[in-house]
């Protein structure tokens, strides 16, 4: 018991990988956040006054709302919104035509990463014929395969991008799902959100890649406040994925995105994302305030949205991807690996919401908590009136690993119509020592067996997640557990 | 192969083994039969490297290596297989990854480069029919909702694959039919060989009718108290273990 506590220590005491912070000549606004900041964003993005008009909507709306602290099973100071840097972005990009012109800086720190921006570059051999935007900071430096997806009439391009060429498609969709009345955070984003991936995949239109949009947040007291909308037309298919990371530093950043889907009818969006911000060391300082809003809307009827998380970084993760069902027949899924060890803090789950008729939706979310950590599932199935024959299945698991850490379930259910089939299971486990010593009388060791055990547990999560991208998770899987056998 | 001297070991405060003598040579096969409590899955449980347990005193070679100094995990490497009496299930891991990292890690341990995967499938596969395991099983998880029977081919054929040179059976006919009971003996048996030493651990002498091996130790009260040929088995059978507990001159405790 003893021995595997050390060896638990050992491998939870691993560092985190992508911590390093990269010299990148950087063009900051000033700390704080008034209406001249909100104007500055704007007129660095040199923004149509539509947009402007509708950040200024949204910032002082966002002055009349509190910060929420308490609903969540979540801890931590209130933020100061004044001292953090609303607009960071590497210096000279505007003109870029090739990707000479990139700072080598920020090449190598991409490549570091493991993210090639050149087309042709496969870096860890992980990547393999995936679209990237990559964004820093509060910029999209780069998108990739631009040209190739052109062709397919598929639009990738960054935020601030698509506000100036296809401004009539941001004003139809954007807002439409996550409207900035939504929450606090979604308010503060929709105010000063700096950029991020738009994606449009027209009628009929199956994406021939993997898109993916790289977050990384470089400069020091940044909070990063993305955006990301994906349309996908009639009959359209598309496979998202998403990746982040940031450097480890003392103090708390905020990282305040929001995700808008709209699925018309037939069509298919499936949403991965590999979430791994810095969760701040083994003592709780540091690390990344993740707080999301990522919504899905199935519009039309037998159109599809899937969530694949995988939540690994972070020093509190407070996100719900969810979606509503509005088009009959049509489906959404929620599939979630949350980690927290140390004393990393995860409120995360889903809200499904049934409007059309035969709409089914799966949750199945797997929590895994180590070290001192926290970590609740909360979930919502709302059933609305009318809603006939709506199903819904629900399975939340949660592993515990040691004695000093917590797992919650908050499941919500409304079912409002009596045709509804809704069902939930939930266990709660923990690996046990009989299955490490299993594993060792084999000749695996512990750390292996953790990996083993945990990687099987999350099996059916990772099972969704597209191959190049399940390689990494169940790596970081490891990584994120090392030393915490109990 | 094997050489156990005056093993002494418990949990807690409380001594199990009192002093346990035993030398098994290569291509051996011996039993170890005793009534409930005399220790048996303790002897097992050390031998593989169960932390719960302390051994206090005595020595066990391995191959000539100081079995007791090495980790649970460096002794399965060295050779050292126990097929479990209540085998654990890994939900999601599937048997052939199970054992795939299992070969992986010996393999490293050993020095020898990493099994080709077709290499790998073949000997799986060779290996299913020698224990006569469905292909089904072999692709489910790792035990996961198997049957008792299932349970205890799996572990044989995890022995199969792994081709240790000691296996210790604890009581893996505990649980099975008659019909089970003969596909593990078959298995244990085609498994044979000169320089593979089995030590296999039941209450009844009913395994030994399939399983025949060279040796009977007679286990009570943590050691061994009677050893023979084939025929102590039988002998065993007839009598009961009170027989032994009269011949000890012990009180037969409730």
């Amino acid at each position: 018991m003893a021995k595997e506590n050390e060896i638990l220590e050992e491998i939870t005491g691993s560092e985190y990988k992508y911590g390093f912070s990269s010299d990148i000549e950087t063009e900051t606004a000033p700390k704080g956040l008034n209406e001249d900041i909100v104007r500055f964003i704007s007129k660095k993005k040199n923004e149509p006054d539509w947009m402007l008009e509708s950040r200024l909507k949204a910032y002082r709306y966002w002055l009349t709302l509190e910060e929420p602290r308490h609903w969540a099973h979540i801890e931590y100071p209130a933020i100061d919104f004044q001292d953090i840097i609303y607009y960071a972005a590497p210096k000279k990009i505007k003109e870029l035509t090739s990707l000479d012109e990139v700072d080598p800086e920020l090449l190598r720190t991409f490549e570091k990463l493991g993210i090639s921006l050149e087309e042709q570059k496969r870096l860890s051999g992980v990547q393999s014929n995936i679209a990237v935007d990559a964004v820093i900071d509060s910029v999209s430096v780069k998108t990739t395969f631009k040209e190739t997806l052109a062709e397919k009439g598929i639009i990738f391009c960054s935020f601030s991008e698509a506000v100036q060429e296809h401004p009539e498609l941001i004003k139809k969709f954007m807002g439409s799902v996550v409207p900035y009345t939504d929450n606090y955070y979604a308010a503060l984003n929709a105010a000063v959100f700096s950029d991020g991936s738009f994606c449009y995949i027209p009628k009929g239109v199956r994406c021939p890649m993997e898109l993916s949009t790289y977050f990384r947040i470089n400069t020091l007291g940044t909070g990063q406040f993305e955006r990301t909308l994906l349309v996908a037309d009639e009959g359209s298919y598309v496979s998202y994925l998403e990746g982040c990371t940031a450097p480890m530093r003392d103090e708390n950043q905020l990282h305040a995105a929001v995700v808008e889907i709209i699925a018309h009818k037939n069509a298919e969006v499936k949403y991965s994302t590999v979430q791994n911000w810095y969760p701040g060391n083994k003592e709780g300082k540091g690390g990344i305030y993740n707080f999301v809003t990522k919504r899905g809307i199935c519009l039309g009827d037998n159109s599809k949205i899937s969530w694949t998380q995988v939540e690994t970084g972070s020093a509190i993760t407070w996100k719900y991807p969810s979606v509503i069902l509005k088009g009959n027949h049509s489906i959404g899924e929620f599939y979630s690996v949350a980690v927290t060890n140390n004393r990393q803090q995860a409120d995360t789950g889903t809200k499904m919401t049934h409007l059309g008729k035969n709409t089914r939706s799966t949750i199945v979310s797997k929590g895994i908590s180590a070290g001192f950590s926290n970590n609740s599932y909360r979930g919502l199935v709302r059933i609305a009136k009318g809603a006939s024959n709506a199903r819904n299945h629900s399975q939340c698991d949660s592993l515990l690993m040691g004695d000093k850490c917590g797992a919650h379930t908050f499941p919500y259910i409304e079912i409002k119509d009596k045709s509804a089939i809704v069902e939930h299971e939930a266990t709660t486990s923990k690996i046990s020592e009989d299955q490490v010593f299993y594993c060792k009388q084999r000749g695996i060791d512990a750390e292996k067996a953790v990996a083993l055990i945990v990687n099987g547990y999350c099996k059916e999560v990772l099972n969704q997640l597209p191959m190049e991208f399940a390689v990494e998770a169940q790596k970081l899987l490891a990584v994120s557990l090392e030393g915490s056998v109990g | 192969m094997l050489s156990i001297k005056n093993l002494k070991a418990g949990i807690a405060d409380k001594e199990i083994l009192k002093g346990f003598n035993l030398e098994v040579k290569a291509g051996e096969v011996h039993a170890i039969m005793g009534p409930n409590g005399s220790g048996k899955s303790t002897l097992a449980s050390v031998l593989a490297g169960r932390e719960d347990y302390a051994v206090t005193e005595g020595a066990v070679q391995f191959n000539g290596k100081d079995l007791l100094d090495l980790s649970p995990e460096d002794r399965a490497r060295e050779g050292l297989f126990l097929a479990f009496q209540y085998p654990v299930e890994i939900p999601g891991v599937s048997n052939i990854n199970f054992l795939k990292t299992a070969i992986a890690e010996i393999r490293k341990y050993r020095g020898l480069p990493p099994m080709e995967a077709k290499d790998f499938l073949k000997l799986v596969k060779e290996k299913q029919a020698l224990v006569e395991l469905q292909v089904t099983l072999a692709n489910r998880s790792v035990n996961e909702g198997f049957s008792g029977g299932e349970k205890k081919r799996n572990e044989i054929f995890q022995m199969a694959v792994l081709e240790p040179c000691l296996a210790i059976l604890d009581e893996t006919d505990s649980g099975l039919d008659i019909d089970a009971l003969r596909i593990v003996a078959n298995g244990v048996n085609k498994l044979r060989s000169e320089n593979r030493s089995f030590v296999v651990i039941t209450h009844y002498q009913r395994l030994l009718e399939y399983i025949v091996p060279d040796f009977v130790h007679v286990m009570y009260d943590g050691k061994i108290v009677k050893s023979g040929p084939k025929e102590l088995a039988l002998e065993l059978e007839a009598k009961g273990y009170d027989w032994i507990k009269k011949e000890l001159g012990d009180v037969i405790e409730a």
